[in-house]
């Protein structure tokens, strides 16, 4: 994976609130703060991974900045070619031609396909909506696409239902790749899949990636799966970023409370593993009635009274490590536990 | 079966009947269950793992599906130890023996608890059916001070309030605390617990993986995990058998699995997943294929096409007994024995 220095994406203060409705009159009675000020960048060619628990918003971030969502407020800053783009500052044709260069690679790859639909009409369908290619040149150019993610061009004609979950994955991913798009959304691509499976689907988003020059946010909730693919990883709890760093450096020297317990939280594949598990007590906060001040507070077990009123923000505590917590550089907490540091 | 044994099951065939053909879904499993252990049993989709629970309890749907051969020994709570066990395999679904069993001496936790709640009822009323129903001395007016006992002791706050909600009405977390609640709520000597935190986040799974253990060990009943997640399975699990296609192709004492795994597939499968403490590796070694369709599963061993170690004119010819490799390993794979004795088994007519 060869990270440029370039930057390919910019999102500021990105905030998508969702209304609550009650009533015949459909009256707002609140708002779903799913996303509520997040900020990251990234890199062209770097994989970003997201974490979090389900519900705390990480989805929703990805599905506004490939424009599924338009964000209540934010900008969403592209930079290809050489230009700047702002997705705000788009039109509508505008927008719909950009949309080539981001695609989303979807969780379920048995309700994300259309079952009327052949494989060759799955993949070559975002080709002909942004007319880059018809008849033989499609044809072509999607079975060059079904070759690169492992399927063979018998597998044209057939239908989603006769494919396997993994081979399912695998049309989404052409349908997603097919485009040569800048950046890739992938929400949860494997977290459906079989334990034996799943390492292949991996393999091959990482294979892609050096081959077709392409830059991932990977949204997933595995931690050991998000750390296999992602030069940097981003922690997220009930709307805001907790904690950004690179991905050897969060799992070792983890910075935020949250992040620990979620670290501590992954079930070792090994018996002998001494048991030190720092239980989380409760259940993620109502992203609709979110605590005053630090949203983690109710759950922290560094709790102390100013999380209780200070909103901390997402501060840089040593280069390229970003940590959202009042007592971030007083803390000593606990990472993984792997013999030797890394190199990388 | 030994005196601690609760639940043997010897040689169990579960055949699903379809237009396409038989689906062997359970083909010949044997294990045993002792009292207050647990028994970790992982497998990938379409391995018979749960297909081998649905069979402990009846809960197969006939047609299609039938218990074809093998016994289901259960040694029941109410008879002496030298009484003979009952075979669940020979009882009849809708029995009344059966019934008396589920729920009161075996139950189950399922994966989803959402939609293994019924959405009409609340909490408090589904608990107190089971108890009514399976624990004939309570009466009417003290189940619910039971039900709120049990929400309670799964750590379900204000358990007086929550005994009177919807199950929509819970998290997920809480959902499946409630689930064991309802499970637990007869004493039962056996929990089989069918992927109980798959649906689950990892911080939420952990509380439900620590709660099913003081319970265990509060309780002593012996369960039964099935999962497709070799970190919980390592956590939560004193023996293991790993299933594939139908069979148990490995089976021993969880330290031995994890420290010297032997058939190619259980090595594969710990190779291919990303180890949290260890080195990151640039690549993952995954296993190679799919699981095959189950109309299509090769000849002899049943992991031949994906295996590493195949070795054509010996795993293509049989399929390789559950032998032993040392104290209480066994392991289905021709690397650890000779396929001329499984050719003149078949030769034998078996």
């Amino acid at each position: 994976m060869a990270v440029e220095n370039e930057l390919l994406l910019e999102v500021n203060d990105l905030k998508m609130y969702f209304p609550i409705q009650k009533g015949l009159m459909k009256r707002t009675t609140g708002y779903v703060k799913a996303v509520d000020g997040v900020s990251l960048s990234i890199k062209r060619g770097e994989t970003l991974g997201l974490v979090g628990e389900s519900g705390c918003g990480k989805t929703t971030t990805g599905r506004c900045i490939v424009r599924v969502y338009r964000p209540t407020g934010g900008e969403i800053i592209f930079h290809v070619d050489g230009e700047e783009v702002n997705l705000n500052r788009l039109e509508r044709q505008e927008l719909k031609a950009f949309r080539r260069n981001m695609q989303m690679i979807f969780q379920d790859p048995f309700s994300s396909l259309n079952p009327r639909m052949t494989v060759l009409e799955l993949v070559g369908e975002p080709l002909l909506a942004h007319g880059i290619a018809r008849g033989q040149e499609l044809e072509d150019r999607v079975a060059e696409m079904v070759n690169a993610v492992g399927l063979r061009v018998e597998h044209l004609p057939r239908y989603p239902h006769s494919f396997s979950g993994g081979q399912r994955q695998r049309i989404g991913i052409a349908r997603a790749l097919v485009q040569r798009p800048k950046l890739v959304v992938c929400d949860e691509p494997v977290s459906a899949l079989d334990v034996s499976v799943q390492s292949q689907v991996v393999n091959l988003l990482q294979d892609l990636q050096s081959e077709l020059d392409l830059t991932y946010l990977f949204v997933a909730h595995d931690m050991s799966v998000v750390r296999q693919v992602s030069n940097r990883i981003a922690v997220m709890y009930v709307g805001k970023l907790v904690e950004v760093a690179e991905s050897e450096e969060l799992l070792r020297n983890p910075k935020h409370p949250y992040s620990e317990t979620l670290l501590s939280a992954v079930p070792r594949p090994n018996p002998h593993h001494a048991m030190q598990r720092l239980s989380l007590e409760g259940e993620p906060a109502d992203p609709a009635n979110a605590p005053p001040g630090c949203v983690f507070h109710p759950r922290c077990r560094y709790m102390e009274d100013i999380c209780q009123t200070e909103v901390p923000a997402l501060t840089e505590l040593s280069p390229g490590h970003h940590v959202a917590c009042h007592f971030a550089d007083q803390l000593q907490l606990q990472g993984i536990d792997s013999a030797s540091p890394s190199s990388s | 079966m030994a005196h601690d044994t609760l639940l043997e099951i010897k040689d169990l065939m579960t055949h699903f009947h379809l237009q396409e053909g038989i689906v062997r879904a359970v083909d010949g499993v044997s294990f045993e269950i002792r009292r207050g252990r647990t028994l970790g049993i992982i497998g990938e989709s379409g391995c018979g793992k749960s297909v081998t629970a649905h069979s402990i309890l009846r809960l197969v749907p006939s047609p299609p599906g039938n218990i074809v051969n093998g016994q289901i020994l259960l040694r029941r709570g109410d008879r002496g130890t030298d009484q003979e066990p009952v075979d669940l395999a020979r009882l009849d679904p809708r029995g009344a023996e059966i019934r008396s069993i589920r729920g009161a001496e075996i139950s189950m936790v399922f994966q989803e608890p959402m939609t293994s709640f019924g959405p009409m009822h609340t909490i408090g009323n589904q608990i107190m059916e089971s108890i009514l129903l399976h624990q004939g001395d309570v009466a009417a007016s003290d189940a619910r001070e039971l039900a709120i006992e049990n929400l309670r002791r799964v750590g379900i706050p204000r358990a007086e309030q929550i005994v009177d909600a919807y199950p929509h009405q819970l998290s997920g977390g809480m959902r499946q605390r409630a689930m064991i609640a309802m499970a637990l709520s007869c004493s039962p000597r056996l929990l089989i617990a069918d992927e109980p935190t798959t649906a689950l986040d990892v911080t939420i799974q952990a509380q439900i993986l620590e709660l099913l253990t003081a319970l265990q060990e509060e309780f002593g009943m012996a369960v039964m995990f099935i999962t497709h997640n070799l970190g919980v399975i390592a956590e939560v699990a004193d023996e293991v058998a790993v299933m594939y296609l139908g069979r148990i192709v490995e089976q021993s004492d969880v330290n031995e699995l994890f420290d010297n795994p032997q058939h190619p597939y259980t090595q594969g499968l710990l190779n291919s997943i990303p180890h949290i403490d260890e080195e990151k590796l640039p690549r993952l070694r995954a296993i190679e294929g799919v699981v095959p369709d189950p109309y299509e599963i090769p000849r002899g061993c049943a992991f031949s096409d994906r295996c590493p170690s195949f070795m054509p004119g010996t795993c293509d010819r049989a399929m390789p007994g559950l032998d032993e490799t040392g104290p209480g390993h066994r392991v289905r794979c021709f690397l650890f024995s000779e396929v001329e004795d499984e050719l003149t088994e078949v030769a034998d007519g078996r």
